[in-house]
């Protein structure tokens, strides 16, 4: 078996990323790529769900969403009206530790991306009635959750694996929490946790570094908030002792979705990398690896299933997720139970780990094929501290990863016995 | 960047693009065929017989096609739709012969075992309930039912219920030897190669599979609509869902141009990328008729490109305030509007550059390239993408309000409202359904 010789060279490194940290915090980096007329900006500031309190649920998220919605020197229209005629696109998303943004554009609109990025970060309004109007909108995304048996099976799982702890809130709230907002609580979580501080932004696509530079710094370069917090430190997760199961009943659906896993390795932790390569032997590989092969090709019982190691600033899930007959839910559940206790009992032979390993390894030049790929890529580098040389160094990293540390990772997060599994339909 | 289109001698169609941006090759093999294919009694069979292709021949076993590809960094999928079945692989451009050899095996060679024929029944009777559990599609398929009375474009890729309870093993080798032949398909390559190494590869792998006769086409034009339809559908949930759907001009039509300024007009601009996301439709007329106005929470809308006329969508959020039948009419206010007078220069301009930009978007990507080399020649042939700028750029205000006068009158219209059972609650939306046609 050859492992893929790549070109290590046409990968994003050192002499080819621009890092710049300004002084108030807010860190830039760029790569240039004048194959096409188009460039992407994409990033994040260090706020998220994790300031909000029980009876807020859904204020981080809440915030971000309504940045784009009128500023201090555009309304919602004259807003939509700049991105939408230069068909440029630009976006905000609450999460736990981070409220990320991303923007398209032709390169000669990157000036107004990054203005619009600006004025909503720094001067949004929370103009009362576009508040309304995206509450509604809000809400009304919630009743469609309430019915996606994916996203109710995903809430049930965080709420079992997560017991007490902040992760196990859903980022968009709930109805109540949601109604309970008011636009004065938008305005103050605004002033009292954006800044530049931790902030990241990447740009990539046909412009130079140095002139990415310069606008960035004309944008963001003068921005300070002394009340800015530091984000909570994350408490480690309590271990599930047992298998504690949760039904979620939603009438009249025809498939049920079910997630099954615990807690798994925060991105930096030293074993991500070989539980993340002994994920892709058991639920990624190919047609979904081991439980892909079992569930789908060989019983039928599933027309998707996939295991996943989320990873992150904190400890992230490592769970299954299928799409199944409810008739054949017993059946399934048992059938990756018995994969797991495989997986934690016996190492992953040898192949298996190098098909993964050369998978890993193969598939970096495309995804990092698009501008979009490679500001995301940048975005990790830095939120993971992992180097600008990381890409570089990815192939030996990989390969140095043995049957035993995939065996020892398995271990320390999964048992057959001590398992949260969440069913919607 | 070079282009080469040319017939093999047993009527494979070949289109090759170089593009050296990145050591990326993306292979696509097209084939006529698709759910606009099937009678009753086997619909879903095209696409069961694609989720066949991945089990397997004989020179690659189930297993090791796609352990091949994910070892080689490469990724790969397939799609059927009304017109056609096709599937692709991206690589790492020095690895592309795997591509090459694998489509041109499983365009013979695929094995089609019973256990396997079992066990995808049920995966496709899962893939059907996992889309059952979604509104919109319930409404969807419930539309276009009754948009075709005739012809083929009647019922939805996946098959119905009953077909895929019943087909059996024979139905999908038919299909599969009726079709997969070189005459009747399509091979797309795009990505950084050297055209002349490139065709020797092909002709090596696909020139020896003989052509046998072509298959004809399931021709049952659709009589045109001498009213409006409208129908209801019942489900969970507490969100009300307007579709409005019109009979529209086929993708090789002269109006497909001038119909794509009116949609980016009415509901934004639709992308033509396979992958990737589009603009936002923050400032098109039914967004501000609609949404501003709190009437819906969101509005889409878009065409495709088909062989035969199909459907041009419009599917709105109804705003729990709100009613379905105000959502109609706010809709209908807007498009006659359109018919009464042409829209200003300016917006169709804008409208061009919006087009423009997606385009450009679009061609970063080395899959999406070999995705329009061949998508075109389902419909049309690859000309009509290389002119799709111009032809845009070419509409004027007169041929937006001429189309809209033409295509988007209530005769030739379907209204579906999705009625939410809700959880005991009076439904919101429910409270204004529309008038029942007896």
């Amino acid at each position: 078996m050859s492992f893929p010789a790549i070109n290590l060279r046409s990968l994003p490194g050192p002499e080819d990323i621009t890092r710049v940290a300004l002084p108030n915090g807010v860190t830039i980096l760029t790569r240039s790529n004048f194959n096409s007329p188009s460039v992407v900006i994409s990033g994040y500031l260090t706020v998220g769900s994790l300031l909000e309190s029980d009876d807020k649920l859904g204020l981080a998220d809440f915030t971000a969403s309504t940045l784009l919605r009128g500023t201090a020197r555009r309304s919602f229209q004259q807003i939509y009206d700049d991105l939408e005629s230069a068909a440029a696109s630009l976006g905000f998303g609450g999460g736990a530790h981070t409220t990320s943004f991303s923007g398209k554009a032709l390169a000669e609109d990157l000036d107004l991306l990054l203005t619009l990025l600006a004025e909503a970060v720094r001067q949004p309004l929370f103009p009362p009635e576009q508040v309304e109007k995206l509450r509604a909108q809000l809400l009304t995304g919630l009743s469609v959750r309430a019915q996606d048996t994916g996203e109710m099976a995903s809430m049930a799982f965080d709420e079992i694996v997560y017991a007490g702890h902040i992760y196990s809130r859903p980022d968009d709230g709930y109805p109540e929490t949601i109604q309970a907002i008011r636009g004065e609580d938008l305005v103050a979580f605004h002033g009292n946790n954006y800044g530049p501080r931790g902030m990241v932004i990447a740009v990539v696509g046909a412009v130079h570094a140095s002139a990415v530079v310069e606008k960035v710094s004309a944008a963001l370069g003068d921005w300070e908030n002394p009340a800015q917090p530091e984000m909570p430190p994350i408490p480690s997760p309590a271990p599930l002792t047992q298998v504690v199961t949760r039904k979620v009943e939603i009438p009249g659906k025809s498939q049920s979705d079910l997630i099954l896993g615990a807690a798994g390795p925060a991105r930096r932790s030293p074993d991500y990398l070989a539980a993340s390569l002994g994920n892709s032997v058991f639920g990624q590989f190919g047609l979904y690896g081991r439980i892909g092969e079992i569930i789908r090709e060989q019983m039928g019982l599933a027309y998707y299933i996939f295991s996943n190691v989320s990873g992150g600033v904190g400890p992230g899930p490592w769970y299954i997720s299928a799409g199944v007959d409810p008739e054949n839910i017993e059946k399934t559940i048992a059938l990756i139970r018995k994969e797991i206790g495989r997986f934690v009992a016996d190492p992953v032979t040898a192949d298996e780990l190098a098909d993964s390993q050369a998978n890993y390894v193969g598939r970096l030049p495309l995804s990092l094929e698009s501008n979009g790929g490679v500001a995301g890529g940048l975005l990790s580098l830095e939120h993971y501290a992992l180097g600008l040389d990381y890409y570089r160094r990815f192939p030996g990293l990989v390969q140095a990863v043995t049957v035993e540390e995939v065996l020892e990772a398995a271990q320390r997060y999964l048992h057959p016995d001590r398992l949260g599994i969440a069913i919607a339909g | 960047m070079s282009f080469t289109k040319l017939t093999l001698s047993n009527g494979l169609l070949v289109l090759l693009k170089e593009i050296h941006s990145a050591p990326i090759i993306s292979h696509w093999i097209w084939y006529r065929v698709g759910s606009r294919d099937e009678t009753p009694g086997v619909t879903g069979v095209s696409h069961w017989v694609e989720h066949m292709q991945f089990k397997g021949t004989a020179l690659f076993p189930a297993g090791v096609l796609d352990k091949a590809i994910a070892r080689d960094g490469g990724f790969w999928n397939a799609f059927t739709y009304l017109d056609w079945t096709t599937y692709f692989e991206t690589m790492p451009a020095d690895k592309i012969d795997l591509a090459v050899q694998l489509e041109a095996d499983r365009m013979l060679n695929c094995r089609y075992r019973a256990a396997d024929v079992r066990s995808e029944r049920s995966v496709i009777i899962a893939e059907r309930q996992g889309s059952e559990n979604e509104p919109l599609f319930r409404l969807n398929e419930e539309m276009q039912a009754a948009a075709f009375r005739v012809h083929p474009y009647h019922h939805e890729t996946i098959g119905d219920m009953a077909d895929l309870q019943r087909i059996q093993r024979r139905d999908l080798i038919n299909h599969y030897r009726r079709y997969y032949i070189p005459n009747n398909a399509v091979l797309s390559v795009a990505g950084d190669f050297e055209t002349r190494a490139m065709l020797e590869k092909i002709r090596r792998c696909f020139e020896d599979i003989p052509a046998r006769p072509a298959p004809k086409r399931l021709e049952r034009p659709e009589p045109e609509q001498s009213g409006e339809r409208r129908l209801t559908v019942e489900g969970p949930g507490e969100t009300c869902y307007v579709q409005l759907d019109y009979h529209a001009p086929a993708g090789k039509h002269p109006d497909f141009f001038p119909f794509m300024v009116l949609d980016s007009l009415l509901s934004g601009p639709t992308s033509l990328n396979l992958f990737g996301s589009g603009v936002s439709n923050k400032t098109s007329r039914l967004y501000r008729a609609l949404v501003e106005t709190d009437l819906a929470i969101g509005i889409s809308g878009g065409q495709v490109a088909t062989v035969d006329p199909f459907l041009y969508t419009l599917i709105m959020t109804v705003h729990p305030n709100s009613s379905a039948q105000a959502c109609i009419q706010a809709t209908d206010e807007a498009i006659k509007r359109l018919q009464d007078a042409p829209p200003p220069v300016d917006e169709v301009r804008r409208a061009v550059k919006q087009a423009r930009a997606l385009f450009a978007y679009g061609s970063e990507s080395i899959t999406n390239q070999g995705y329009w080399l061949g998508f075109a020649e389902m419909f049309d042939c690859y000309d009509w993408f290389t002119n799709y700028l111009d032809r845009l750029a070419a509409v004027t205000p007169q041929e937006v309000q001429r189309v809209a006068q033409t295509y988007l009158k209530p005769q030739n219209r379907l209204v579906g409202v999705y009625l939410p059972q809700g959880s005991g609650k009076t439904p919101p939306g429910a409270n204004n359904p529309p008038e029942e046609e007896e």
